[in-house]
This record gives C-alpha cells, structure tokens and sequence, in this order.
C-alpha cells in the first residue's frame, strides 16, 4: 500500500461523517487542522533552528551543538524548554496592549499563508481559486506585527528596526510579486491546485526557462528580503540596533518572534517550491516511463517536503555566506536593479507565453 | 554606454556571489577542515610559544640554573615574584648568596614574559600549562624553586 496523507485525510473525513453531524464533523475537522498547522510550526521551529545552527557551523568550520542528546540533536529542545520557563518581561513605558499584542500578530500572519499550499496530493487546507493573490497579499500582513513591536516597546532601536523592516517589505514586496507573476503568467490561474497540476509534464524551472529562472533568482532574493534574514536582516542587525525590533522581548513572546522567523522561511519556501519547482509533482522526464515510475513511488508529501528543504538550505547559505548590506545598498538593490529586471522580464515573459515558446 | 555598464555591474555581482558561495559550499561537504578542538575531550594544540605560567627549569639532578639575583624580581612590573635569599657556605669556607624560596603569585601574573627576558642565566621559563583553576586563592601563590634543589655548578 502506498502511503498518501489525503487517503488519511479522506477517511478520518468519512469516520466523522458517519458518526457525528456535519456540523459537528466540520468544527472537528477545523480543530483537527488548527492543532496539526500548531504542531507543524513547533516541529518546524525545531527542525529549522537544528538544521540552520549546524548548516551555519559547518559553513563557517565549526561543529556547531554536540552535547545535547546524540550529535546535539535535543539542542533546540532544551532552548525552548528555557524560553519556556523564563520570565516574558514587559518593560515599564511599553504599550503594554500592543507589547502582548504584537508577537501573536505575526504568528498568525504566518499561520494564514498556509491555507492554500498543497501539502501532498489532494492535501491542502484550502484551495482558493486566487491562491497566490492571497499569499502576497497576507505575507506582508506580518509587518504589521513587527512594526506594533517596536512601536510598542518604546525603545528608539525597536523603531529603528521596525521602521527599516517596514521600509524593506514595502520594497521588495514589489519584486516577490512580479516575479510571481511570471508564473500566473505562463499557468494563466491563480489557484496553487492549477499551477501544480501545470507542472506534471516538467517545473516551470525548465519549461519556462529564462524567465523563469530570472525570476526565480529574483523571488529568491525578494523573500530572503521579506522575511528580513541576511544579508538584508537590518531590522535585526545585531550589531547597530541590538536585536532590532525584538530588542525588548523576552521568554515565550521572544521565542515567538523566533519562531515566526523560521516559520516564515518555511512557508515563502513552499511557494518558491510550489511555484517553481512543482511542488509535490514528482521529477517526470519526458517519455522515460520507467524513470517517471520510480519516481511516481517516491510519496507526494516527500517530494514537496524535498524541494521546500532544498530552498531553505539555499536561503541558509545566502544567509551564511554574504555580509548585511547598508539600508542605502538595500533600497538601491530592489529600486535600481531588482525592480527594472523583473519589470522587463514580466514584459520577456508575456511575449514568450503569446508565442507559445515554452514547453 | 549606460546599458552595458548596468549589465556588466549585474553579472559582475552575481559571479561574485556565487564564488563566495562556492567557497562557503566547499566548507560545507568537506570537514576534514573544521578548526573546532572539543577541550575537554581533546588536548588542543598550542601555539610554540604560548604562556601559561612560569616556571624554573630543573635538571635531572634537581639543579637549577637561578643565582638569586633578582633581575626577574626588578623587571616584573606587578609585583608578581619575590626571591627570598639565604647564604650557602662554599666548601673553601666562604658565604654565597643562594635562593631559598622563588615565589611566583600566578594570581598576579599577566604572562608578560618580562622576568624570562630579564633572567641572564636562563632559570626560568614560559611554561604551556593554562589550567590554573584552583578552589582557594592561596594555591595560586607558588613556590617555584623545588625542595631540596640547589645551583647548578658553574652556574655564576
């Protein structure tokens, strides 16, 4: 038997249905998927912070954490439990409404995005028919978020870096949807379903090629931007601003913030994998039959899981290899080239998809 | 030309990225070099001349090379070592100035290697030992010279 998560999915579906009301069924079911997304995001945060701390050790010649647990494994497990049992300090002359407000903010911005990406086959929350409208248009609620954080926390580095990630989203939002427009372009729909089921005969990567690939570069560097990590973490910057926008933060609200970060790599991954690299669609070459039926045994969930993996490793060695550019240099990026780039690439990409010159 | 001035400045900024990310990918699949040394576990490796402490060299007759002369004690700018002194009768019946005690306050020391520079016939030296930890200060105060230790013949 093969394993497939909508199978699971369809007959948890059809027990509740048997032995409850719909009513009931369905408000089982939206809590069922509320506590799967939650223990996602936990797994996730736990995972992610591993990979990122033992990518960016090996990177920069080091082992990285090896005591907790078999070659440091439970390190993170261990961290959490202390930002667990810290104190969440708020400080004296903070909003104090928005201080609690702010972190819950951005956590759930990252939770929404989730909705309509496809999981596996079959297996998504929901497949809204203007898909990727909705994820442009609620990522860049989670600024929000940031910005009430460090205006709330009445400190001037919280709103240096709040003001800075404000500026830098407002930016590069332009550049991550263009170049996501690349693809609605070639699919001619917004759904995600549709994309992916565009992409059974080869990713876009390939039957797209140069418009796709530039964009691809450019989504990459776009939400690298977005989700304000090196080399454009200004709103963090370390080393001028403290911790930037979480500066005053401290215990689970802290972890939080934390959480949201890598969470939100996760989910702008998912849509580069989905948009570009075909999400849970298995690697299909050509008429090969038997290579595209090996392939067809790898589970869908797997492939999509792969290819989301791959990008965060990609982003994680942007972010380990490349020095933090000024603000000045930041701006100058997306104004100067990345913009005009994937202006005139939406321009290259219409007229190829008029001419029926891809795949 | 404005064009191709902006194109070269793309392409010139992406082969730099990628060149240093093909450096930061070689460091990721090849460990062998990973400059991490797990203390502990492992004894580091020090450098030649590292400092760690001073110490008197002695040699296999429990001789040492020290006249008392206090040249170390002079150059030392905090203090660090007081040589106490005693005579010693030579055979011929004649007193000689010899140390009784070479006391080091590790405590003190900031490892400038001022009293090693100083010494002129070569008794003391930088040890590499740097695990001084102790639960009482008193035992960072030493006694370098080793009981029952006296000069090496010739040695003036």
């Amino acid at each position: 038997m093969e394993f497939s998560l909508s199978a699971i999915a369809n007959q948890v579906d059809t027990w509740l249905h048997a032995n409850c009301a719909s009513w009931l069924a369905l408000t089982i079911e939206f809590v069922i998927v509320g506590l799967l997304c939650i223990a996602l995001f936990a797994v996730l945060g736990l995972v992610l912070i591993m990979m990122e701390r033992k990518v960016s050790a090996y990177m920069q010649l080091r082992l990285g954490p090896n005591r907790v647990g078999p070659k440091g494994m439970f390190q993170t497990l261990a961290d959490t439990l202390k930002l667990l049992v810290k104190e969440g300090l708020t400080p004296n002359g903070a909003d104090k409404f928005l201080f609690n407000l702010a972190p819950f903010i951005v956590m759930i911005a990252a939770m929404l995005v989730l909705a309509p990406i496809g999981f596996a086959k079959d297996f998504v929350i929901w497949d809204i028919n203007i898909g990727v409208l909705y994820i442009s248009a609620i990522s860049s609620i989670g600024v929000i978020g940031i910005l009430m954080a460090g205006w709330a926390s009445n400190n001037k580095y919280s709103l240096l870096g709040a003001m800075r990630s404000g500026a830098q989203i407002v930016s590069y939002e332009l550049s991550a949807g263009l170049s996501i427009l690349t693809i609605v372009i070639f699919t001619q729909d917004m759904s995600m379903g549709q994309i992916v089921a565009s992409q059974a005969d080869g990713w876009w990567i390939w039957k797209g090629h140069i418009p796709v690939i530039i964009s691809f570069i450019i989504f990459l560097i776009a939400v690298t931007a977005e989700t304000n990590r090196a080399p454009f973490d200004l709103a963090e910057a370390e080393s001028e601003l403290t911790a930037g926008f979480h500066t005053e933060y401290s215990g689970m609200k802290f972890a939080l913030f934390f959480l949201a970060e890598y969470v939100n790599i996760f989910i702008v991954c998912a849509v580069g994998a989905t948009l570009f690299l075909g999400g849970w669609m298995p690697l299909h070459i050509g008429n090969w039959a038997d290579f595209n039926r090996i392939m067809d045994y790898i589970p869908s969930s797997v492939w999509f899981f792969g290819k989301t993996f791959f990008l965060i490793f990609v982003i994680m060695w942007f972010r380990w290899t490349f020095p933090r550019l000024r603000i000045d240099q930041l701006l100058n990026l997306e104004w100067k080239y990345l913009l005009p780039i994937s202006m005139f690439n939406l321009l290259l990409a219409t007229f190829i998809a008029i001419q029926g010159w891809y795949l | 030309m404005f064009i191709t001035k902006y194109l070269s400045e793309v392409f010139g900024g992406l082969r730099s990225l990628l060149t240093g990310m093909r450096r930061t990918g070689y460091y990721f699949t090849h460990h062998k070099n990973i400059i991490t040394q797990q203390y502990p576990n492992e004894k580091p490796v020090l450098a030649e001349r590292f400092r760690g402490e001073v110490v008197m060299l002695h040699d296999d007759n429990n001789e040492h090379a020290c006249t008392g002369c206090t040249a170390c004690e002079l150059a030392c700018p905090n203090a660090t070592i007081k040589i106490v002194t005693k005579f010693d009768l030579t055979p011929e019946g004649k007193k000689k100035k010899a140390i009784d005690k070479f006391v080091y306050h590790l405590e003190l020391c900031t490892m400038c290697n001022l009293c090693v520079e100083a010494c002129p016939t070569g008794a003391i030296t930088m040890a590499p030992n740097f695990e001084h930890s102790v639960l009482n200060r008193n035992e960072l105060t030493k006694v370098l010279n080793k009981p029952g230790s006296k000069i090496r013949e010739g040695v003036e």
